[in-house]
């Protein structure tokens, strides 16, 4: 228990002080929400995955197009 | 496949890999710096040490953190655009990236947080232990994403399953020991190591022009410099391994890097030349408006022998009898017995017929090898952009042999005069950082324009692998990218503008 604690702490003390850090991570998060939130709903919303359920639906899928003229 | 789509995408594949690659080079090869500067620290005692251990640690961080945000979006990509690439690879391609997200990426950032956060907190044995092995965490990182890039350039170790329709991992040895593979880790990473040795020489530089932080500077340019001179010949061996490679496995790619239209036996290596941008596979024009060139070095450098023969591109499209050389038409036909082949073992097991689906299967196996051939409409369509790969494989080589000569000469100064008062030397050496990172990207270049058009080699081509979706949704994230990449890029040149500016006193 107090060796997770020391753990947690390690963490928590070091982004508290950093100072440079905090706004390279606001950056990093910033643009990571961008990116996934957009692109999932709003653009990829249709990937192979949402769009073909079973394992056999997927593999016809690609067969099609690997073996089209 | 409609092919402004399959254009969009590779653009911003190309863009997204352009821009991590900026990122990630750095890495691989500070982290050793900043692991060589606490061993002096630990062993010495002395807290100079420590304070130069932390300044380049700081800027070593700030790298780390936006490399794996860039990494990300890489992988997403490869869901979402190549969706048939993806599930053609199977776990060739998924296992060593798993390999990477548990094993490498988990360990690097658990021993991350002790060495950025751990001063003062762990022991000075632990604290340099966690360094050590972040620096080998994040080459390891690098092992299994090349290793994958690697069987994209030279497809091994694995078997077709055509129920499937996916490719499975027969030899796991063969995929992350295949020569393509592991001279590919090496000559990467080494070129990173060089990218972290100008950034080191380079830095330091700028504070002796300032005439600030001396000590720090001056000791910091001679570690810099020793492992950029080391790792500078390291790059030179590994780079020519990875030219003999290339020959053996992608002589196409070879040809397109020297322009060589006509094979020849005695071959020499264009040193610097200027492309006709008249010249095609089908007329008689030179292929070069000028051009110096080394006699006897593209045999010995592609094939180990002076006298050896180096195809050149119309004996790779056209083939060339004697020397026992396939065409691509002969290619091309073969490819499509394979696809065929694995039509005709679909219905046969759709009407389960056994016998049929076996007399199937042997044909498909048979041509296998060929099979992303049945694709290519053109025998002229197997040649890569020439004129980017040339001049981005001779920038290369030209700016990688500067850096030899910039590591000599700084480490000579620094060792044997005053280097703060030589000014020219210190601006150049500014100057110089921007260029490794030309040269690591022109390499990037240089590997995957010239395997063009594959996005496997010889197994499917680019136009299969892409998922069919709206170019417009492409072109909007491409530009979203562009400009999400570009303000990453300006925030954290800025942000390390500052940090270095702030230097060894400065926090994180």
């Amino acid at each position: 228990m107090n060796r997770s604690k020391q753990i947690i702490n390690l963490y928590v003390d070091g982004f508290k002080n950093l100072t440079l850090g905090k706004t390279l991570w606001k950056i990093i998060i910033l643009k990571l929400l961008i990116i996934f939130t957009f692109l999932n709903y709003y653009i990829y919303d249709k990937s192979i995955k949402s769009e073909y359920q079973t394992e056999t639906e997927k593999i016809d899928f690609v067969y099609k197009n690997i073996t089209k003229e | 496949m409609e092919e402004h789509l399959v254009d969009w995408s590779r653009a911003q594949f190309a863009l997204t890999a352009i821009y991590h690659w900026l990122f990630v080079p750095l890495t691989l090869g500070l982290g050793f710096i900043v692991a060589f500067m606490e061993t002096i620290y630990v062993k010495t005692g002395d807290e100079f040490w420590k304070k130069t251990t932390k300044f380049w640690m700081g800027l070593f961080a700030i790298n780390f953190a936006i490399g794996v945000a860039t990494g990300l979006i890489m992988e997403f990509e490869f869901g979402t655009n190549w969706a048939n690439y993806s599930w053609f690879v199977g776990d060739i391609f998924g296992a060593p990236l798993a390999i990477e997200g548990i094993l490498a990426f988990f360990m690097e950032s658990t021993f991350f947080a002790v060495m950025f956060f751990g001063w003062e907190k762990v022991s000075k044995g632990f604290h340099l232990l966690s360094t050590w092995l972040v620096a080998i965490g994040s080459n390891l990182s690098a092992l299994w994403i090349l290793v994958a890039n690697g069987w994209m350039q030279y497809p091994t170790g694995m078997k077709f399953n055509p129920d499937t329709v996916r490719n499975e991992m027969d030899n796991f040895w063969d995929v992350i020991l295949s020569p393509v593979a592991v001279t590919k880790f090496l000559h990467t990473i080494s070129s990173g190591y060089i990218i972290a040795s100008l950034f080191v020489v380079g830095i330091s530089a700028w504070f002796l022009l300032k005439r600030r932080e001396i000590i720090l500077a001056k000791r910091s340019m001679v570690i810099g410099a020793i492992f950029g001179l080391v790792t500078s010949f390291f790059v030179i061996l590994t780079g020519d391994e990875s030219a003999h490679q290339v020959a053996l496995k992608q002589p196409v790619k070879l040809a397109a890097m020297e322009g060589l239209y006509e094979g020849k036996e005695k071959a020499g290596i264009v040193g610097v030349g200027v492309l006709n941008p008249k010249k095609t596979l089908t007329n008689d024009e030179d292929p070069y408006l000028f051009e110096i060139e080394a006699p006897y070095a593209l045999s010995l450098l592609g094939y180990h022998d002076i006298n050896a023969f180096v195809p050149g591109l119309k004996d790779l499209v056209y083939g060339n009898e004697k020397y026992e050389i396939e065409s691509v038409d002969s290619k091309i036909q073969k490819g499509k017995v394979a696809i065929e082949a694995l039509k005709n073992y679909k219905r046969a097991k759709e009407e389960n017929n056994l016998l049929k689906q076996d007399e199937h299967l042997k044909v498909l196996e048979e041509n296998i090898k060929y099979f992303g051939y049945g694709h290519i409409k053109n025998p002229e369509d197997v040649v890569p952009p020439v004129a980017l790969t040339f001049y981005s494989f001779h920038i290369m080589v030209a700016l990688g042999t500067w850096f030899l000569i910039l590591f000599a000469l700084v480490l000579f100064y620094a060792l044997k005069r005053e280097i703060i008062e030589y000014r020219k030397l210190l601006i150049v050496s500014v100057a110089s950082i921007p260029l490794g990172y030309i040269a690591s990207e022109a390499g990037w270049i240089v590997a995957e324009v010239g395997r063009q058009p594959w996005a496997i080699q010889d197994l499917m081509p680019v136009g299969i692998a892409a998922t069919d979706i709206a170019s417009s949704n492409v072109q909007i994230t491409f530009f979203m990218f562009a400009f999400l990449f570009t303000a990453l890029l300006i925030a954290e040149i800025k942000i390390m503008l500052k940090q270095i500016k702030s230097g060894s006193e400065g926090g994180h």
